[in-house]
């Protein structure tokens, strides 16, 4: 077994698990796994740990919109360039360059959809290499970094079995 | 009315009875289910359904269908270098549970002894019994980790039984057995022509080492009946899908007393497990995956709390010696206190005596507090 590898897909599945949970379930001691989570944090691996949310329980649900971009590069400006500029906004959630139809896919994320509106248009299509923007609001969201929202997850089998 | 001797024979299960004991409260944490957690992989459900549109629900082939043998002959290839003949040496059943009672029923005349590797799963002594032979417990101990040895084998009088059954890995202990600890037995079958009915139910839930089948040791194919399924890996308990790899004339047998009770194992069932082959193994990896995640938790656990516990290495079961003597008792008094239900080990057979059955497939959650309840009720 890879601990690094496990560990990493164990912190996936659920990142609120004790260092000494993590430890049970590796087979090793609690010191070499708050070790290795230290390096991957230093190294850059391990960004960050966040809850998934069902906002539809909640009474604040933000406005979420998946905003598409083309962008024209030149000999000055690739998409990194443009990324640097788009990254920094709290606004977007998420910033991707992908394969396809447009160049980037941004995550945004408002309190209304007037901020989210105003967002794109004052914010993200003035940006001189992009040349179009698609604003796709999110309806409804039923399952988040694979976590369905709807699983009852009720266990109907015979409490003690052969 | 009157029932047969050969029923009244056999008491009823003694998980019946803890069965019962769990339902009666609340908030149980049940560390007694001998099924996975896990539902079985969407496409295989999926698979199941769209040949109930299509309107797949007549009979199939009595052996199954043949494309579902075949790939069922592949996998056992690939895997576990058991080489058999899709068409004459491969038959599907209601669930791996069918296959054993089939070949009981095939195999066994009355009178005839069945040695039975115990602790293990509690249908085999039924089984024998139902067929009228006689079963002949054969203990293991945890001093030779669970495993089945030549020795016990002769000590308790395996050499004038017809046949043996255990199963690898093991239901209750986890425990597993390599290719060079089979050879003793393969040894032993062939110097006293032993019929060996080889339980590989849990084969893709080995998590340390590879699991390697007495069938496929020198002298040892023509006289081994091998068994598998898709309740386990597949987490598919419910469909009823299982199978027998055997040569011909014992597929033949076999067979026969299939086609005129079960006829055709279930075709939905049939559909889904061909897809379960085809799509589903990354779904059984990460599966096996978090088995053994929660096999090192737990055993952890037992050894913070200075519990003997044997290291399992395969299904989904791990065999701590009881705190107490009287295992039962524990495990009633732990019921009652924490609520957290455990199975004693006398239940599985000789050698289960003294010892606990703990079954970890149960949520990462559940698990946890499960082993905290225990460690509570120690103090």
């Amino acid at each position: 077994m890879d601990i690094r590898a496990e560990l990493l897909s164990l912190l996936r599945e659920n990142a609120r698990y004790t260092t000494v949970d993590l430890a049970r379930m590796l087979g090793t001691d609690e010191s070499e796994v708050a070790e290795q989570i230290e390096t991957l944090e230093a190294e850059g691996v391990l960004k960050g740990y966040q809850a998934v949310i069902d906002w539809r329980r909640t009474d604040e649900e933000p406005v979420r919109a998946l905003v598409e971009c083309n962008v024209t590069l030149d000999r000055e400006t690739g998409y990194d360039d443009i990324a640097a500029r788009l990254v920094g906004f709290p606004e977007i959630q998420s910033l991707r360059l992908v394969s396809g139809e447009y160049d980037f896919s941004l995550t945004v994320e408002a309190d209304s959809m007037g901020e989210v509106s105003r967002f794109v248009s004052e914010k993200v299509a003035p940006v001189p290499e992009i040349t179009q923007t698609v604003t796709h609001y999110l309806m409804e969201s039923y399952k988040e970094r694979g976590i369905e929202f709807d699983g009852d997850g009720d266990d109907d089998r015979l409490s003690v079995s052969p | 009315m009157k029932i047969s001797e050969r029923v009244e024979r056999v008491p009823p299960s003694g998980i019946r009875r803890f069965f019962e004991l769990t339902e009666e409260m609340d908030d149980v944490i049940s560390l007694g289910v001998g099924e996975p957690d896990f539902t079985a992989p969407w496409s295989a459900r999926e698979a199941a359904i769209d040949s109930l549109e299509r309107g797949r629900t007549s009979y199939t082939a009595n052996r199954g269908m043949a494309a579902l043998r075949e790939a069922i002959a592949e996998r056992s290839r690939e895997r576990y270098d058991l080489d058999y003949d899709p068409d004459e040496e491969v038959l599907v059943t209601a669930g791996a549970s069918e296959a054993i009672d089939v070949a009981f029923r095939a195999f066994v005349d009355p009178g005839d002894r069945v040695a039975v590797a115990q602790p293990s799963y509690v249908s085999y002594v039924p089984g024998v019994t139902f067929a009228g032979g006689e079963p002949v417990p054969i203990p293991t101990r945890e001093a030779d980790d669970f495993e089945l040895t030549a020795e016990a084998l002769r000590e308790h009088g395996a050499a004038d039984a017809e046949a043996l059954v255990f199963c690898y890995p093991n239901n209750p202990t986890g425990a597993t057995m390599s290719e060079g600890d089979l050879e003793p037995i393969a040894a032993f079958a062939r110097e006293h022509d032993l019929t060996v009915l080889a339980d590989e139910i849990y084969a893709d839930l080995t998590y340390e080492g590879d699991h390697a089948s007495i069938a496929t040791l020198p002298g040892m194919r023509e006289r081994t009946v091998v068994f598998n399924g898709f309740s386990k890996a597949y987490a598919m308990t419910g469909l009823r899908l299982g199978y027998a790899l055997a040569p011909p004339e014992a597929i033949t047998a076999m067979n026969r007393v299939h086609q005129y009770s079960m006829l055709s194992a279930p075709t939905t069932a049939q559909h889904a497990a061909i897809d379960a082959l085809d799509n589903c193994e990354a779904q059984v990896r990460e599966m096996r995956s978090q088995y053994d995640r929660r096999r090192r938790f737990v055993l952890s656990r037992f050894d913070e709390m200075g519990i003997d516990c044997f290291t399992a290495k395969g299904a989904f079961y791990v065999f701590p010696e009881s705190p107490w003597e009287d295992a039962e008792a524990f495990a009633e008094a732990l019921l009652d206190a924490e609520g957290v239900a455990v199975v004693p080990g006398d239940v599985f057979g000789a050698g289960g005596e003294g010892h606990l059955r703990v079954s970890y497939a149960t949520g990462m959650n559940e698990l946890r507090e499960a082993m905290d309840r225990i460690e509570r009720f120690l103090d």
